[in-house]
């Protein structure tokens, strides 16, 4: 029976009614008195020495304010890099400078030139115009192999070459894993592209700087996912400014999917030019912007071996990647191709020998980073074409192979570093063919052949790692920042309670599932909780919201500081009760002493607690406020198994998904509803990435998909109908380490989708008599249609 | 610059703009009317869907001073009288037809347009419908299954067909 409250409910977002009528405060919405704005001269090369910039006529037009080149930048620090990756021979990454605005060279398109401010934006534009620059273009290095041969074109003239850094992992196991693929019964080999996309958040990103003179604050409103790392990146590595006089608000947040975290030099800009003009500076990102300064995501090109023994046993997988960093290293762009990739490469198998060599290379390119499974789906894209392959040269049915290779004890130790806590494989193989039906397959496949169509079945598993953590692991992993979760916990005295976590929503629901929570421990209504997120003036040092932590970690930081209300409520109440501690039991709002009819209610106890006349003053102080940093022992590792169905056009190769079927373990689920919308919108976008979506670059280093004209967004009518779609989370193992056993289930659709939807497009074409290996990612009719002409 | 008068949401107002300036810069930047939002600058997104005469218009592809003497319906005006929310509005919140709420003006706006064209329309002619308005987080699925619910027709019953 589905519960109407606390943990386990469906209840409605809060945040919808604001959202709704047209009340949410965005960033773009914030407009302060005196604003100037900004606008950004982008470079239109991707490589080119700067000579000269003329600004003299810019500066002379109407309503211009000031125009900052990066002469005004010299003496101010550039964005920092969050994470030091050391390479196989135990050096540390090259680390070129990353500066606001660019410094004598440009490095990619989208990259600031100048900045022009003015009293309106259109001024800002019309002056920007204006510029006069005087360029030497310059070769541009796009392609990866390319970028690192001998006597290419280096993108940073300071660095030894192109290569960032060459990682190996785990590198012991270099010389067992070759041994192992030269014993083996069968080795199966794939290369593949992980393509380069955009996240695309519908909200542009936008940054608006003040400074108030009178006591030397600067605040910076701006679209971010994590509003307390960009007061600390920025505040100590960029601008000097101490934390105490820098406040950061992100404020409602129009979506993220990664690319909100970083910092970005359009953040630095309008706090360092507010101070400097003594003016509000606004920068809004037009969506050309966006698509040319926005950190891109994936852009991976890979060489996989799965090695197997005579009796299908996994006995090695290899994995040789070139990972795009684009011009310059983005917040923690260094860690996804990594960390957040190598460790996954066992996935949900007992595989007992892995190497991993990752190739991380510049680029004239936009910066990559992190979007939605960041290095996970790159990791599960590879494993789970390569068995699928295997499976059809072998000649066994791909469910089996897996079924027959599924860890299925756990803990269990990978030999890529972690350790799987809990999970059940079979369980959610099992779901996803039930739900899926697959049994009726081959007849819904000879229907789709009698209309002339070719019909497949993908199948795929996944793992994720989320809530990634102990901050003291991950510092010696490279990490520079704790990856740890806050919480304060304040009840007031007639009984409600405000929460102020670390963590940040957009779009997520928190403002509605963390009520929920403390609704369940203390039993009262979720109308009682408030939720306050997204200010550094107001909540914690907190890390914020990416890789699926929200739940894992600020919902477990938010346990603990109410576990701390609760063990000070209940001495509370044993005082007023004179009773034990030990016997005061909470429930449904209400204290009790147990075995007897004493009891005395919450909203009684906080009152006592600010309105202390009866109270254990010498035992314990006034108030009802407790804070928590809570950091994880471990990752959480959701789970799932995923089913495509796909028909084919053979004359055109289009791809229409027929049914799709998604079973996930996430552990406890705190509001099914909400958590099958993060399942819905992951799915959307690992379609997107599938079917439609690609970043692409031509050899001059200009992108030619920088629009909504150029880069195909999934619209409604590219996704599954419903009647032929299910999400299901019912396999629950529940995580063991956090105390709400929760795992989380935002990245977990865009991991799982894209490979499902290759092999489902592989397996018709295969039905078709097609022996097409693999198809690269966006799968579109002409690459379709030109693999089935052989 | 040029005077421009328009009714928005029932209200008569008035502000200056230039020949240039967009109706949906009218809105949010001379209004203040920030609940019509610009998620894009080449008329694909949708985010900006306002209502000009009854009719759905993306608010970036229009001027505002072709919207002079207009009536102009947007989604701080969708409500209920009472403040409560609407059929559509409270269809999207019961099926969790968003998330960021960013493109969640133009999808009310757009779905209230297409009700009103076709009262019943069919999953297909939903989705079809909702070419111009792009979301990335929910997927569409809850979208969808808010505009069928709208739409009087049972969900279920719709998704089972």
């Amino acid at each position: 029976m589905p519960k109407d409250t606390g943990i386990g409910a469906s209840n409605k977002r809060r945040e919808d009614v604001r959202f709704l009528t047209g009340q949410g405060n965005y960033t773009d919405d914030i407009n302060l008195n005196g604003q100037a704005f900004v606008h950004f001269l982008r470079a239109d090369v991707a490589h080119a020495t700067i000579n000269g910039i003329d600004t003299s006529a810019a500066a002379a037009m109407p309503g211009v304010v000031r125009i900052f080149t990066g002469a005004d930048f010299e003496a101010v620090g550039g964005l920092p890099c969050g994470w030091q990756v050391t390479d196989r021979h135990g050096e540390p990454m090259q680390e070129p400078a990353h500066p606001i605005i660019a410094q004598g060279k440009i490095r990619h398109v989208g990259e600031i030139v100048a900045a022009v401010v003015a009293d309106s934006l259109d001024e800002a534009r019309d002056a920007a115009e204006a510029i006069e620059l005087d360029l030497t273009d310059l070769p541009a290095v796009v392609d990866m192999k390319s970028a690192v041969a001998e006597g290419a074109t280096k993108v940073h003239d300071d660095l030894s070459s192109n290569l960032c850094y060459d990682w190996g992992f785990v590198e012991e196991n270099k010389d067992a894993v070759e041994e192992a693929i030269q014993n083996a019964a069968h080795v199966t080999t794939l290369e593949l592209v992980n393509n380069r996309l955009v996240a695309n958040p519908m909200e542009p990103r936008v940054a608006v700087g003040d400074y108030t003179r009178h006591n030397d604050e600067s605040t910076l409103y701006t679209t971010s996912q994590n509003p307390h790392v960009i007061r600390l990146l920025m505040g100590a590595f960029v601008l000097g400014i101490p934390e105490h006089k820098l406040r950061v608000v992100a404020p409602d947040v129009g979506g993220g999917f990664g690319t909100k975290i970083f910092h970005y030099a359009e953040e630095a800009f309008v706090t360092f030019a507010a101070k400097q003009i003594g003016r509000a500076v606004k920068w809004t990102s037009s969506r050309s912007e966006a698509f040319i300064s926005d950190a891109h995501g994936r852009d991976h090109v890979t060489k996989i071996e799965l090695a197997l023994d005579a009796d299908h046993n996994f006995t090695a997988v290899r994995t040789e990647t070139y990972a795009n960093m684009g011009a310059y290293l983005s917040t923690f762009a260094p860690s996804v191709p990594t960390w957040l990739h190598g460790t996954l490469m066992a996935g949900n198998y007992k595989t007992p020998i892995v190497y991993v060599n990752v190739k991380a290379v510049f680029t004239n390119t936009v910066p990559v980073d992190a979007y939605r499974g960041a290095g996970r789906p790159e990791a599960t894209f590879q494993l789970e074409r390569v068995i699928d392959k295997a499976a059809r040269e072998l000649g066994v049915d791909p469910v089996e192979l897996r079924r027959k290779n599924f860890i299925t004890e756990f803990p269990y130790a990978t030999p890529v570093a972690v350790e799987y806590d809990t999970g059940d494989y079979h369980a959610t193989m099992d779901k996803a063919l039930e739900l899926s039906d697959r049994a009726g397959f081959e007849a819904r496949r000879a229907e789709s052949e009698a209309r002339g169509k070719l019909r497949g079945f993908g199948i795929n598993c996944f793992i994720e790692a989320c809530g990634i953590a102990p901050s003291n692991l991950v510092g010696q992993l490279g990490a520079r920042a704790g990856l740890y979760e806050s919480a304060t916990v304040r009840v007031n005295a007639t009984g409600g309670l405000v929460v102020m976590t670390g963590s940040h929503s957009h779009g997520q629901g928190h403002e509605t599932t963390f009520p929920q929570v403390i609704a369940e421990m203390i039993g009262i209504d979720e109308s009682m909780v408030e939720i306050v997120h997204g200010d550094t003036s107001k909540t914690p040092m907190g890390m914020g919201t990416y890789g699926s932590r929200s739940i894992a970690v600020g919902g477990s930081a938010m346990v603990r500081a109410a576990e701390k209300i609760i063990n000070k409520t209940k001495k509370i109440a044993a005082h007023l009760m004179e009773a034990s501690e030990g016997d005061i039991e909470l429930k449904d709002g209400n204290f009790s002493v147990a075995g007897t009819d004493k009891s005395v209610a919450w909203g009684d106890v906080c009152l006592a607690a600010y309105v202390p006349h009866n109270y254990p003053l010498e035992d314990i102080e006034p108030g009802l406020e407790e804070t928590a940093f809570y950091d994880p022992s471990n990752f959480t590792y959701p789970a799932g198994a995923y089913t495509c169905e796909v028909e084919v056009d053979p004359d055109t190769g289009e791809v229409s998904i027929e049914r799709f079927c998604s079973a996930d373990d996430f552990g406890n689920v705190i509001n099914p509803m909400i958590v099958e919308g993060q399942v819905h919108g992951g799915i959307a976008q690992g379609i997107g990435q599938a079917l439609l979506e690609n970043c692409a670059y031509d050899e001059n280093g200009q992108l030619l998909s920088a629009s909504y004209m150029d880069y195909t967004m999934p619209r409604a009518d590219n996704l599954p109908g419903m009647g032929d779609y299910v999400v299901d989370h019912s396999c629950q193992t529940p995580c063991t380490h956090n105390p709400l056993g929760v795992k989380g289930c935002g990245e977990a659709g865009a991991i799982g989708s894209p490979p499902t939807v290759i092999n489902a497009i592989l397996d018709a074409l295969h039905s078709g008599g097609h022996k097409v290996d693999h198809i690269d990612m966006p799968a579109t009719p002409a690459r379709v249609w030109a693999a089935m002409q052989g | 610059m040029s005077d421009i008068s328009m009714t928005v949401n029932g209200q008569a107002v008035s502000g200056q703009a230039e020949g240039r300036t967009l109706l949906s810069g009218f809105l949010r930047d001379t209004l203040g009317m920030t609940g019509t939002h610009v998620g894009c600058d080449t008329s694909q997104c949708g985010a900006c869907v306002v209502h000009v005469n009854g009719e759905a218009v993306k608010s970036c592809t229009m001027l505002a001073a072709e919207a002079d003497g207009a009536e102009i319906t947007t989604i701080e005006g969708m409500a209920n009288a009472d403040g409560s929310l609407s059929t559509i509005q409270q269809a999207f919140q019961d099926h969790h037809g968003l998330q960021c709420g960013f493109c969640t003006p133009g999808m009310v706006m757009s779905a209230s347009a297409l009700l009103k064209e076709n009262p019943k329309p069919s999953e297909a002619e939903i989705r079809a419908y909702l070419e111009g308005n792009i979301c990335r987080c929910t997927g569409y699925h809850n979208i969808v299954k808010a505009i069928l619910a709208a739409s009087g027709q049972e969900v279920p019953a719709v998704a089972a067909e």
